[in-house]
């Protein structure tokens, strides 16, 4: 039977990792993230997991990484702060294909910043934080029920891609309560990793997304950051290993964009001005198509719920067909230079910036801005 | 009858990368005689981590078995995670001195003091090696190296002391001389149900030794030997008579309820508190 609650946005998401089969959480105090590993501290045991509270950052995401070549289904949450210590291990868990889930709350930075306060400035350094050629994937909730549904789709992706998935939230849909309606468990879409068969010994390629043996099962598998083999062999001197080993691990993203990427889309055929946003800050565009309509205007949006990889086609799509594009967000802009880069100059692109004191940008506010630009 | 000790048995057909004279040779030896001597046939129950290094290439790739070289003093928290969700392997962490004490310390203290039920072997060697010869928070007062060409600055770490009051249940030190002592240290430290930790005081002649007038990795090795004082024998001596001495002996053997077993309990008990 569905059940509903009413949440927390950082309860939704520790309830979506239980729902996603998490084992095991590791992470370091902060705001507007700990809620998550309080929850998780309480839930997690009692089903037979683990939630561990570690001596920093660095150290939560080393645990996760330990626990998945374990065979857990594993989970981090932290902030801006936290994120950029985080970033040496994000690399190591993509070079090293493994699968987890890291969750990021932002607030405003850089630095400390406005601990409690909402931003949205980490959505490049989701993207390019770690040092060396890499692709992210990375989720962007909208909603209460997204932190959940969005939590599992993470986890999904990890599996699915042997890879580190970020779901970038921010502390307005992390602190907010809403209504969730939760699937029943067998209604709810679970994805593995793929395991090897006993004989086998490449787990590190031969295939896009290879096998994961866990450690401990007898597979006697090497995993190393360093440069490798596809039996994870280290190669640091021979150039074809490693063009071979980083296209791959970018490849399978990349070509796979098309299946992973996932917006919301409203009206992009047939419209006026186009709005390209995500977070908490869409939320605003829902109520900005209203007031448009009144004065005439058709506004079509796109709402990003994966950021990375970007959906350069949909852009493209709408910049087509608008007279504008319009990209609010609250950071000084990120999204703004990859919408204009996939629009192509197929229309101008305007952005809507707001920093500070977690004051999200009204409909009013985008509203004014549209009818001063068209 | 055992059968006779051969390294071979554990090993990848992998050459190794160490320099001549270098002392992770001895130490890889002396942990694997260990494992044979404990009955071990194979490393299947074992998991291995470290960091980077020169050390961090005992286990990885060359051990058969598992191996996970994680970045740059990262080896103990990926081993907290394995061993927690793997408590039946047996979770053994090798690292220098650049790895384990200072980019990686705080994960260190942080495993002895939850007395997390991992093995840590420190390859001390007193200085950065893959790097070229830098000053590590292990060199000793006064030494040259590429970082310090004026003679270190810096009083160096005592690991050893350090992790016996963070809360290790076993804590040892010896060095490439005491191969015997080693063996018995790695024994203990393997079947030790808590926190252990064996700290080799170990010889890297090519980026230390010839900065130092100590040319050859016999020269080290006998530099170790002259130097070296009991802990026994310590207790009675002061800080001046120790100051530039290389402490050896057990500093720890006591038990403690396991990391491991103490966050087991704690899940039965939230087991029972599941609320439906």
């Amino acid at each position: 039977m569905e059940r509903t609650r009413f949440w927390q946005g950082n309860e939704a998401c520790a309830d979506g990792a239980m729902a996603a089969g998490c084992k095991f959480f590791a992470g370091y105090p902060i705001t507007p993230a700990s809620e998550i590993a309080e929850q998780l501290a309480e839930k997690l045991p009692q089903v037979g997991g683990i939630a561990i509270q570690m001596e920093d950052e660095l150290a939560s995401l080393g645990a996760v990484i330990g626990a998945s070549w374990a065979g857990a289904k594993a989970m981090t949450a932290t902030s801006g702060p936290g994120f950029s210590l985080m970033q040496e291990n994000i690399g190591y868990a993509f070079m090293t294909e493994t699968p987890c889930v890291i969750v990021d709350v932002q607030r405003s930075g850089p630095s400390t910043g406005q601990a409690t306060k909402c931003g949205q400035g980490d959505v490049m350094q989701a993207r390019w934080g770690t040092h060396g050629d890499y692709m992210s994937i990375v989720l962007s909730p909208n909603s209460v029920q997204e932190m959940f549904d969005l939590t599992i789709k993470a986890f999904n992706l990890a599996e699915a891609y042997r890879t580190p998935v970020v779901l970038l939230a921010d502390e307005i849909v992390a602190h907010m309560r809403e209504r969730v309606v939760m699937p029943p468990p067998d209604e709810i879409e679970i994805v593995n990793r793929k395991k090897p068969k006993e004989t086998q010994i490449a787990f590190f390629g031969s295939e896009e997304i290879p096998p994961m043996p866990s450690v401990g099962e007898g597979f006697n598998v090497p995993v190393t950051g360093s440069t490798h083999d596809e039996r994870g062999y280290r190669y640091t001197a021979d150039f074809l290993i490693h063009r071979e080993l980083v296209e791959r691990l970018v490849g399978k993203i990349r070509r796979n964009a098309l299946k992973i990427v996932d917006v919301e889309s409203h009206n992009i055929e047939q419209c006026d001005v186009g709005v390209v946003s995500y977070g908490c800050t869409s939320r605003a565009v829902y109520e900005t198509v209203g007031l448009a309509k009144e004065k005439g205007i058709e506004i079509g949006f796109i709402r990003l719920r994966t950021i990375w990889p970007f959906p350069d086609n949909i852009i493209q799509k709408i910049a087509q067909n608008a007279k504008a594009i319009f990209v609010p967000e609250m950071n000084l802009r990120q999204i703004f230079y990859e919408v204009e880069r996939a629009a192509h100059n197929c229309a101008p692109v305007f952005s809507i910036n707001k920093i500070g004191g977690g004051e999200m940008i009204t409909p009013d506010e985008l509203m004014s801005e549209i009818l001063r630009r068209v | 009858m055992a059968e006779d000790f051969s390294v071979r048995r554990y090993l990848r057909d992998v050459s190794l990368p160490f320099c001549p004279g270098c002392g992770n040779v001895i130490v890889m030896s002396r942990f694997l005689k260990a494992i044979h001597e404990l009955g071990h046939k194979d490393l299947n129950k074992f998991v291995f981590c470290s960091g980077i290094g020169c050390a961090a290439w005992i286990p990885s790739p060359h051990f058969k078995a598992d191996s996970i070289h994680t970045p740059h003093g990262r080896s103990i928290p990926v081993a907290t995670g394995v061993k927690l969700v793997r408590p039946e392997s047996n979770v053994v962490v090798f690292g220098g001195d650049g790895d384990l004490l200072g980019i990686g310390l705080s994960h260190l203290i942080h495993a002895a003091r939850r007395n997390q039920d991992i093995v840590v072997v420190l390859v001390n060697n007193m200085i950065y090696g893959m790097t070229g010869g830098q000053v590590a928070p292990t060199t000793p007062l006064g030494f040259r190296t590429t970082t310090t060409p004026y003679g270190s600055f810096e009083r160096p770490l005592d690991a050893a002391r350090l992790l016996a009051v963070a809360g290790a249940c076993y804590v040892a030190r010896w060095t490439t001389v005491h191969v015997e002592q080693l063996v018995e240290a790695m024994k203990r430290a393997i079947t030790t149900d808590g926190f252990a930790f064996v700290e080799v005081v170990s010889q890297c002649p090519t980026a230390f030794g010839r900065r130092v007038g100590l040319k050859t990795s016999l020269d080290i090795l006998r530099w170790f030997k002259q130097n070296s004082v009991l802990l026994q024998q310590a207790k009675e001596m002061n800080d001046e008579d120790l100051e530039g001495k290389i402490v050896v002996g057990e500093f720890v053997r006591r038990k403690l309820p396991s990391f491991s077993k103490t966050i087991y309990k704690v899940r039965e008990v939230a087991k029972g508190a599941k609320k439906n």
